[in-house]
């Protein structure tokens, strides 16, 4: 594939291999944490681990939208889809996320008029199909979704189409960092930047991190290369005593963010006071709902959701493992009672969750199995 | 190669493997309230609901190997018999449509079994409505399949459901064959230093459904790679003979689950290395694009076969001058360890474990 091969090309692999394991210090160990789920997928997809020096540790982060949404929040989609009126629609990781009583795919099998969709604009399209039921659109993500949320609701509203909501559960990633960050028992030495968030919001809300913390933050795409030269930038930064936000994925990530996108979301939304995220708690300010103008499209006020907080089980350790305190295998139920088959927690669910690209990429990793030579 | 490699396992600390070991070799019990898409997907959810509730209701030895075709003790020899529904949305796609694919389904079954087939029934569920220019158009397509596979479609049934209560036409097809009693293909055949052979760029039959029914807006052309399997099986028993070990055609779940099949059953592993494995750029570009690996996705007319290292070379040279084995490459190998586990070496210089597939990313594609 042009334009993705060459991000994925073995012998420069090799060589920024080489420099990373040149330039760090035998002595000093490096705990990195990669904010973004798509990050921990291509690290375990292409087996990154195997090319860092072992002084250098990945830290997976809290940067998965699914596996971030508390129970009650996929509880309360349940309870909107079983409404016989209603088809649902939602993107396929959402389908096997476990509420408290089910997920997706079981209340789709007892009868409830479930899609998946691609994009929220075909939610859009199945509601002008069907202008006698409807349609609701469950709207997860981070910035990197949020936009294309917005625009469908433009969209939506442009075309006075009144049997379409959505039920919004975008969040923000500025403030679960910042969390992350004020955590006493944090111990991370330099932060990988979401680069599909940065798309959107830019670089610029990251400086927080050198400036208040003295973390460095390198923004990095999602290709093997891109991971591998931004843990190069920031060893170089670390072992330099330099501290800064530094910007990996030009080719597709400004300084300032792209602004037509950054306008629609502020037309299209607002900031919760407060939002729940699995494993972190509630966050100030770390979530988006409809802006007024958008009231008639929220499927919130539409369906009236209780907004009932959900514990999660009692065994399930996604929060200890968001947080980085965990690594996935040291979670008490990993691979037994939570598998990507039957998850627990969501982390198991989503390709872009720890657990699950622990599952199912890395367990040979820490097996210490040597597969030999070819 | 690679100093990674040798770094494999580094860095980690004590994990409970013996407990992902007993999970992973646990019969597992069907405790699914209701049958969901999943369960039609080939993966773990398959193995679950085929190994929880079917296999101790039928428990018999013909049933128990869960392979491909059944083994019938039959005189001096045996019979093999297969069986396979389609339901693939839509009924015509680029390079097929599910006329041929019943007919080469069941008869690359019997094949990859080691048996020369023999006939096939087809019972075609109808609904209501349904043009008679579609329904000719499979027939024909299963009377070409058929004679392009030498077997004949001996009987039959036909059923007509309401409208709206099948999706247009529903297939199904047994088919018989004649064991090939020279043959001891199984996963206990398979030992260590064997190679894995694969016929073919991997995924093109899922790709083209999934590209032919328009949700992705892909402009593309990816045609089914839905054939009849027996030449290349000829092709290969005849340069192999004993060498030949093990067989599967990897339909749903594709190569990935398979693979994962060989491994659980014999008890060693597998490794694969990814930049051995052909895959078409459009494909490759296609699951990039939907987050999916080309290793699970479906297949209608590859072969996948281990052979013994020294007939290796000379079986994919054979396969290479059979048509639809073009493209033929030794893709992996069998290991002692990691028993019971399939690893692929990444083209980036890194390793990764490969698992049955999980969920269901595609449904309804034979």
């Amino acid at each position: 594939m042009k334009y993705v091969d060459e991000f994925r090309n073995a012998d420069l692999a090799r060589a920024v291999s080489a420099e990373i394991a040149s330039l760090v210090d035998p002595k000093r160990h490096y705990k990195i944490m990669e904010v973004c789920g798509g990050h921990t997928h291509t690290i375990y997809r292409h087996g990154i681990k195997d090319l860092l020096p072992d002084q250098v540790e990945l830290v997976h982060g809290p940067g998965c939208p699914v596996c971030v949404l508390p129970m009650g929040r996929v509880d309360e989609g349940i309870a909107i889809a079983e409404r016989p009126e209603v088809i649902f629609t939602c993107f396929g990781d959402m389908m096997r996320v476990p509420g408290s009583k089910g997920n997706l795919l079981e209340v789709k099998a007892e009868g409830a008029d479930i899609r998946m969709v691609y994009s929220p604009l075909d939610a859009l399209r199945i509601a002008r199909e069907n202008p006698d039921r409807e349609v609701v659109f469950y709207a997860i993500g981070f910035e990197t979704t949020a936009p294309s949320t917005a625009l469908t609701l433009q969209r939506a509203k442009k075309e006075g189409i009144e049997n379409f909501s959505v039920f919004c559960n975008h969040v923000t990633i500025v403030p679960p960092v910042r969390a992350l960050l004020d955590s006493p028992d944090l111990r991370l030495d330099a932060f990988i930047g979401p680069g599909h968030v940065s798309t959107v919001i830019g670089c610029r809300p990251y400086e927080f991190m050198p400036a208040d913390y003295g973390k460095p933050c390198v923004v990095a795409g999602f290709e093997p290369l891109d991971l591998m030269q931004s843990v190069l930038m920031l060893i170089r930064q670390l072992d330099e005593g330099r501290c800064e936000v530094e910007n990996q994925y030009g080719r597709a990530v400004l300084w300032e963010g792209n602004l037509k996108a950054l306008e629609a979301m502020s037309e299209a939304f607002e900031l919760r006071p407060y939002f729940e995220w699995r494993g972190l708690g509630f966050i100030a300010q770390s979530a988006l709902k409809l802006s007024p103008a958008y009231a008639d499209l929220d499927a919130e006020l539409r369906y009236s959701t209780p907004g009932v907080r959900v514990a999660d089980p009692k065994a399930c350790q996604c929060g200890e493992v968001l947080k980085g305190v965990l690594k996935p295998p040291e979670c008490k139920v990993f691979g037994t009672a939570c598998t990507p088959e039957r998850p627990l927690g969501a982390l198991m669910v989503s390709s872009e969750g720890a657990c699950a690209a622990y599952y199912n990429f890395g367990r040979k990793s820490f097996e210490k199995v040597e597969i030999g030579a070819r | 190669m690679s100093e990674g490699r040798e770094k494999v396992g580094a860095g980690f600390g004590p994990v409970p493997t013996d407990a992902l070991q007993q999970n992973r070799r646990r019969s597992p019990r069907f405790t699914a309230p209701r049958i969901d898409m999943s369960h039609g997907a080939g993966g773990k959810a398959t193995h679950k609901l085929i190994e929880g509730l079917l296999l101790p209701a039928f428990d018999n030895p013909a049933l128990a190997p869960l392979a491909d075709a059944a083994m019938l003790p039959f005189g001096d020899t045996s019979l093999a018999i297969s069986t396979d529904s389609y339901v693939v949305r839509p009924l015509v796609f680029p390079g097929g449509s599910i006329g041929e694919l019943a007919v080469n389904g069941t008869v690359n079954d019997l094949a990859v079994s080691g048996a020369t087939p023999l006939a096939l029934s087809a019972a075609l569920i109808v609904e209501e409505g349904l043009e008679t220019d579609a329904l000719a158009h499979e027939i024909e397509a299963m009377a070409a399949a058929a004679r392009n596979a030498g077997v004949s479609i001996a009987t039959g049934d036909t059923k007509v459901v309401e409208r709206g209560k099948a999706d247009g036409l529903y297939i199904t097809t047994t088919g018989v064959g004649m064991v090939d009693e020279g043959l001891d293909l199984s996963a206990s055949s398979v030992r260590p230093g064997d190679k894995v052979l694969c016929s073919g760029t991997l995924g093109d039959h899922g790709a083209a459904i999934l590209i032919a029914r328009g949700d992705l807006e892909l402009e593309a052309e990816v045609l089914s790679d839905t054939r009849p399997l027996t030449p290349l099986v000829e092709a290969l028993k005849s340069v192999a003979g004993q060498g030949l070990r093990f067989m599967r055609d990897p339909t749903r779940g594709g190569v990935g689950t398979v693979l994962n099949e060989l491994a659980r059953d014999s008890g060693y592993g597998v490794a694969l290395w990814e930049e051995r494995i052909p895959v078409r750029e459009v494909v490759n570009g296609a699951c990039e694009i939907l987050g999916i690996d080309p290793l699970y996705v479906a297949n209608e007319g590859k072969l996948l076969a281990v052979m013994a290292p020294d007939v290796a070379d000379r079986a994919l040279e054979a396969l290479r001058k059979v048509e639809g084995g073009e493209e033929a490459a030794i893709i992996g190998e069998i290991r002692e360890e990691p028993a019971r586990m399939v690893l692929m070496h990444t083209r980036f210089g890194g390793a990764r474990m490969i698992d049955m597939l999980v969920g269901d990313p595609l449904p309804r594609i034979c």
